[in-house]
C-alpha cells in the first residue's frame, strides 16, 4: 500500500528529531495523536497540529499519561492509525495500557524520547535508559519490538517503520529516540509518496457470524475489524479464547498468552534489523544504537584508520535483541564495545547472548560523549590489546 | 383492584392475557418477580434447577396482563412475556417498542 | 487448540417450557448465560434497561460501542452483543474517548461500577465531563468494591461495614450526580433498579443526548454490602429502594447525597446544552486553518 500524498511532505527539509517523528507519522498515516506534555516531547505534537487539517487527523490532549494511551488503544479500534509521544516518566505510566495493548492485540506507536532519569531526572538531558523498560516494564509475559534511531532521517524512516511492524504484527511498537535527538537538526530527504510502502492493515472479510476476534492465522496475527463495521465482537484484557470471551483455567497461559511471545519470536528473523559495517575480518566490534551510534561510527573509522581492525554493529531494532547476530560474531571477535548513554542495560544482553566466547567492554558516557570519540576509541584500543580467551566484562574506566 | 363503578369504555378496553416463558436453568432464586408481579400471578416453586436454586412457576396464569414488569425486573434474563396467542387479533397493541 | 476443548464448565441449555426467544435475544450474547453475577444483584436490571432503552432510541446496534472497566459492572461489556471492549481498572471513560474523538459516527457507551469510574477513574470522568466528550456513561452504583470481595468504595456510606472498614466507613462518600453536574455534564439522572421503567427512559433519553451524560443506577450487593451491613439480600434492598426512594426532578444535586439506610432522592437532575468536544474541535480549527 502507497502512502496518503496529503501527508508526504516530501523534498528535502531541515528538520529536528521530533519534526521528523511527526512528519514520519503523518507519512506513515497517523490519523490520531493523543499526547499529554512532557519535555523532550513537545514539539512533536507542534508540527502534528500545524499539520492536522491537511490530513484531517483528531489531536486529543489528555488529562494524564495513563488516559493517553487508553485513548489511542481504543482509537485504533476505530481504524486509524494512533501514535503517543511521551518521556521517561510518562513512559512508566503507561506500562498497564502497554501491557493491554499486547493483550487486545491492538496497533499503535509510543515514541519514547528518554530523558535522564530515574524520578524526575533531568528532563532537557538525553539518555538511553528506558530500553530495558520498554522489553520488562508491563507486568506478565510479552514481547514489544523497540526501534532505536540514531539521526532525524532515521527518526522519520523508522516512525514509519513502526507503524508498519505495529500493523504486521498487531502489537505496540516503541521508538527510542532521546532529548538530544529530538532537538538536533539536520537534513531529512522525504522521498514521494509512492515510495513510501505502508502496510496495510489485515482486515476480516467474511460473514458476521463466523467472526472470531482471535482465531489467529498460522503466523499467530488475526485478522481485524473495526468498531462498527458491524461484527459486535468483543475484546477483554484477560485471558480469552478465540471467541474473545475471557476463561480462567491452567491452559489458558498456553493458549492465550504463548502466542502473543510466538508472534515476534518466531519471526525474530523478519523483525530484527542491524547495520554492519567491516564486521567480516573485525577483531574488535562496537555494538551501538541510537544516538550513542554516531559517535561509535566515526570511532570506528578512526580506529581503522590507526590500524586497528574495528567493525560496527549498528541496532536498528533493539528489541527483539539480535541474538543469533551477536552471538555469531561473538565467536569471531576478540571484543565487544558497547557504548551506551546509561549505567548498563543493552550490555548485558550482549553479555548474555556472547555466551561467554568473548570479552565486553561497556563505554558508559552522558550527552558529552556523543559529540566525542575519545572514551570509545580508547575502549577500542583496549580491547584490541586483549587476548580472546580472556573473556573478561569491562567497565571501561576512562582514560 | 375493586372499582366503585363500570367505566364507561368497558366494552371497548380489552385486557390483554400474557403468556410466561421462564428459562429455569437461568433462574438464581431471587424472588424479584415474585415479589412485584401486581397481579400476584407468579410464586417460588419447590423444585430445584440445575444449579440448586428454586425457579419461579405460574401460579394464576389467567390473571397475567401482559405488563412486562417481571422481564424488566428480572437480574437474569430468565423470564419473559408475550402476548397471548389468541388476543393478537383483537388488541391493538400501541405501546412503544421496548418499554411493553 | 479448540475453543471446545478449552472451556470447561457445561453449558446447560435453557429449559424454558414454552420454548422461545427472549426479546433481548439479539442485543444479549446468549451463549454466555447464565452470567456471573450473584443471585439478586441488579446488575442484570440495569442492563436489561439498557437493552430495552437501546431499542426504544432506535440506535442502530452495529454503531454503538460499550465500553467496561473492571469490576461486577464491568462485565457488561462481555454479556452485551455490540462492539465491546473490557479495559483496565478505571479507563473506560479514556478508552472510549479515544473512540468517540476518532470516529464521531459511534455511540460510546461506558458501563461501570461506582469504584471503577469515581475512585480510580475519577480524574478520567470529571476530564470527560469537563470537555462533554459525547458519551453516556451509566455508573452502577452498588456502594462496595464487590468483585474483589466487598471493600470499602467511594460512595460507601459513612459508618458502614465493609472488609476494609471493619470498624464503620470513616471517609464520606462522594455524591455522584453533584460531581457529574459540577464537571459540567449535559444529563445527570440517578435511578434505582427497582424504577426499571423510568430508568429505560432515562437511558433512552440520554442516548440520544448530544454530550456527556451521566446514569447512575443504584443497585443491590446482596452478597457483599447488604449482607456485611446486616441489611438483608437483594429483595430486602428492593424493599428498602420502594419505601424509601423519593422522586425530585430537578433538584440541586448538592442535596443529594447518600447515607447509611437514609433516604434516596432519584430523578433526573440535569438536562442542559453545551457544545461537545468534537464539535469545537472542528469549529475552531475550521475558523483558523479555513473550512
Amino acid at each position: 500500500m502507497k502512502a496518503d500524498p496529503k501527508g508526504v511532505l516530501t523534498g528535502t527539509h531541515t528538520l529536528s528529531g521530533n519534526y521528523a517523528c511527526a512528519e514520519g507519522a503523518l507519512a506513515a498515516g497517523c490519523r490520531f495523536l493523543g499526547i499529554y506534555p512532557i519535555v523532550p516531547a513537545l514539539e512533536v505534537s507542534q508540527r502534528f497540529l500545524d499539520r492536522a487539517k491537511e490530513v484531517d487527523a483528531t489531536f486529543i490532549q489528555m488529562e494524564d499519561e495513563v488516559s493517553v494511551l487508553a485513548a489511542v488503544l481504543g482509537a485504533s479500534w476505530t481504524g486509524k492509525r494512533s501514535m503517543t509521544v511521551t518521556s521517561g516518566p510518562g513512559f512508566s505510566l503507561m506500562m498497564e495500557h502497554l501491557g493491554l495493548g499486547v493483550m487486545l492485540e491492538t496497533p499503535c506507536v509510543i515514541v519514547d524520547v528518554q530523558m535522564v532519569g530515574p524520578g524526575l531526572g533531568m528532563p532537557l538531558r538525553a539518555a538511553q535508559a528506558d530500553i530495558m523498560q520498554a522489553r520488562w516494564g508491563s507486568h506478565g509475559d510479552y514481547e514489544i519490538i523497540a526501534l532505536a534511531p540514531s539521526s532525524p532521517q532515521e527518526m522519520f524512516e523508522f516512525t514509519i517503520k513502526a507503524f508498519n511492524l505495529s500493523e504486521r504484527f498487531r502489537i505496540p511498537v516503541a521508538v527510542m529516540s532521546d532529548a538530544y535527538l529530538a532537538h538536533l537538526e539536520e537534513k531529512v530527504v522525504i522521498p514521494p509518496a509512492e515510495k513510501i510502502y505502508i502496510e496495510p492493515r489485515r482486515y476480516y472479510n467474511g460473514p458476521q457470524n463466523s467472526y472470531l476476534p482471535f482465531k489467529r492465522d498460522q503466523d499467530f496475527v488475526p485478522p481485524m475489524v473495526d468498531i462498527g463495521q458491524g461484527y459486535r465482537f468483543h475484546v477483554t484484557g484477560l485471558t480469552h479464547d478465540d471467541r474473545g470471551y475471557p476463561i480462567m483455567f491452567e491452559e489458558c497461559q498456553e493458549y492465550n498468552v504463548h502466542p502473543l511471545v510466538k508472534k515476534v519470536r518466531s519471526y525474530a528473523d523478519k523483525i530484527v534489523e542491524v547495520q554492519e559495517i567491516n564486521t567480516e575480518d573485525a577483531e574488535v566490534i562496537v555494538i551501538s544504537y541510537g544516538t550513542t551510534a554516531r559517535a561509535a561510527l566515526m570511532a570506528v573509522e578512526q580506529a581503522r584508520a590507526s590500524g586497528i581492525k574495528a567493525g560496527s554493529l549498528k541496532l536498528v531494532t533493539v528489541w527483539p535483541f539480535p541474538e543469533q547476530k551477536v552471538a555469531g560474531l561473538a565467536k569471531k571477535a576478540k571484543a565487544f564495545v558497547v557504548p551506551e548513554m546509561n549505567f548498563g542495560q543493552v550490555v548485558s544482553e550482549v553479555e548474555r547472548c556472547s555466551y561467554g566466547n568473548t570479552n565486553v567492554f561497556f563505554v558508559s558516557h552522558g550527552e558529552k560523549g556523543v559529540e566525542n570519540t575519545t572514551d570509545i576509541v580508547a575502549a577500542i584500543e583496549q580491547a584490541s590489546q586483549m587476548k580472546k580467551t580472556e573473556n573478561r566484562v569491562i567497565e571501561y574506566e576512562g582514560v | 383492584m375493586k372499582l366503585w363503578r363500570k367505566p364507561l369504555d368497558f366494552g371497548k378496553i380489552k385486557v390483554p392475557r400474557g403468556e410466561i416463558h421462564i428459562f429455569k436453568d437461568r433462574c438464581k432464586g431471587c424472588a424479584f418477580c415474585v415479589e412485584y408481579c401486581p397481579k400476584d400471578v407468579l410464586e417460588m416453586s419447590e423444585e430445584f434447577n440445575a444449579k440448586g436454586y428454586h425457579p419461579p412457576s405460574v401460579k394464576n396464569a389467567d390473571d397475567c396482563v401482559e405488563c412486562h414488569l417481571c422481564e424488566m425486573l428480572c437480574p437474569e434474563f430468565a423470564i419473559f412475556v408475550t402476548l397471548k396467542e389468541e388476543d393478537k387479533e383483537t388488541i391493538d397493541v400501541t405501546t412503544e417498542k421496548g418499554v411493553k | 487448540m479448540e475453543t471446545k476443548q478449552i472451556v470447561k464448565e457445561e453449558i446447560h441449555p435453557d429449559q424454558s417450557k414454552t420454548g422461545g426467544v427472549h426479546p433481548m435475544d439479539n442485543l444479549l450474547r446468549m451463549d454466555r448465560m447464565p452470567h456471573i453475577w450473584c443471585p439478586s444483584c441488579g446488575i442484570g436490571i440495569a442492563v436489561t434497561a439498557f437493552t430495552a432503552a437501546l431499542e426504544k432510541a432506535n440506535m442502530d446496534p452495529n454503531m454503538v460501542s460499550i465500553v467496561s472497566g473492571i469490576g461486577c459492572t464491568g462485565r457488561v461489556a462481555g454479556y452485551v452483543k455490540l462492539d465491546s471492549f473490557h479495559t483496565t481498572h478505571g479507563r473506560p471513560i479514556a478508552f472510549g474517548t479515544g473512540i468517540r474523538v476518532a470516529n464521531p459516527k459511534i455511540k460510546v457507551v461506558v458501563f461501570s461500577g461506582d469504584g471503577d469510574l469515581i475512585a480510580i477513574g475519577g480524574n478520567h470522568f470529571i476530564h470527560a465531563a469537563r470537555r462533554n466528550i459525547d458519551m453516556l456513561v451509566v455508573c452502577v452504583n452498588n456502594f462496595i468494591y464487590a468483585m474483589t470481595g466487598g471493600q470499602v468504595a467511594p460512595t460507601t456510606p459513612l459508618a458502614a461495614y465493609a472488609t476494609t472498614s471493619p470498624y464503620g466507613c470513616v471517609e464520606p462518600p462522594f455524591n455522584i450526580p453533584y460531581i457529574a453536574d459540577s464537571s459540567g455534564a449535559v444529563y445527570v439522572a440517578r435511578w434505582t433498579t427497582l424504577h426499571v421503567r423510568r430508568l429505560t427512559n432515562s437511558i433512552a433519553e440520554a442516548l440520544q443526548k448530544k454530550g456527556f451524560s451521566v446514569v447512575e443506577v443504584i443497585s443491590p450487593c446482596g452478597m457483599y454490602y447488604s449482607r456485611i451491613n446486616r441489611l438483608g439480600d437483594g429483595l430486602d434492598m428492593m424493599r428498602f429502594y420502594h419505601d424509601n426512594v423519593e422522586i425530585r426532578h430537578g433538584e440541586d444535586t448538592k442535596n443529594l447525597d447518600i447515607g447509611f439506610q437514609t433516604k434516596i432522592i432519584c430523578g433526573k437532575f440535569v438536562d442542559r446544552e453545551r457544545p461537545t468536544y468534537m464539535e469545537r474541535y472542528n469549529d475552531y480549527i475550521s475558523r483558523v486553518k479555513g473550512a
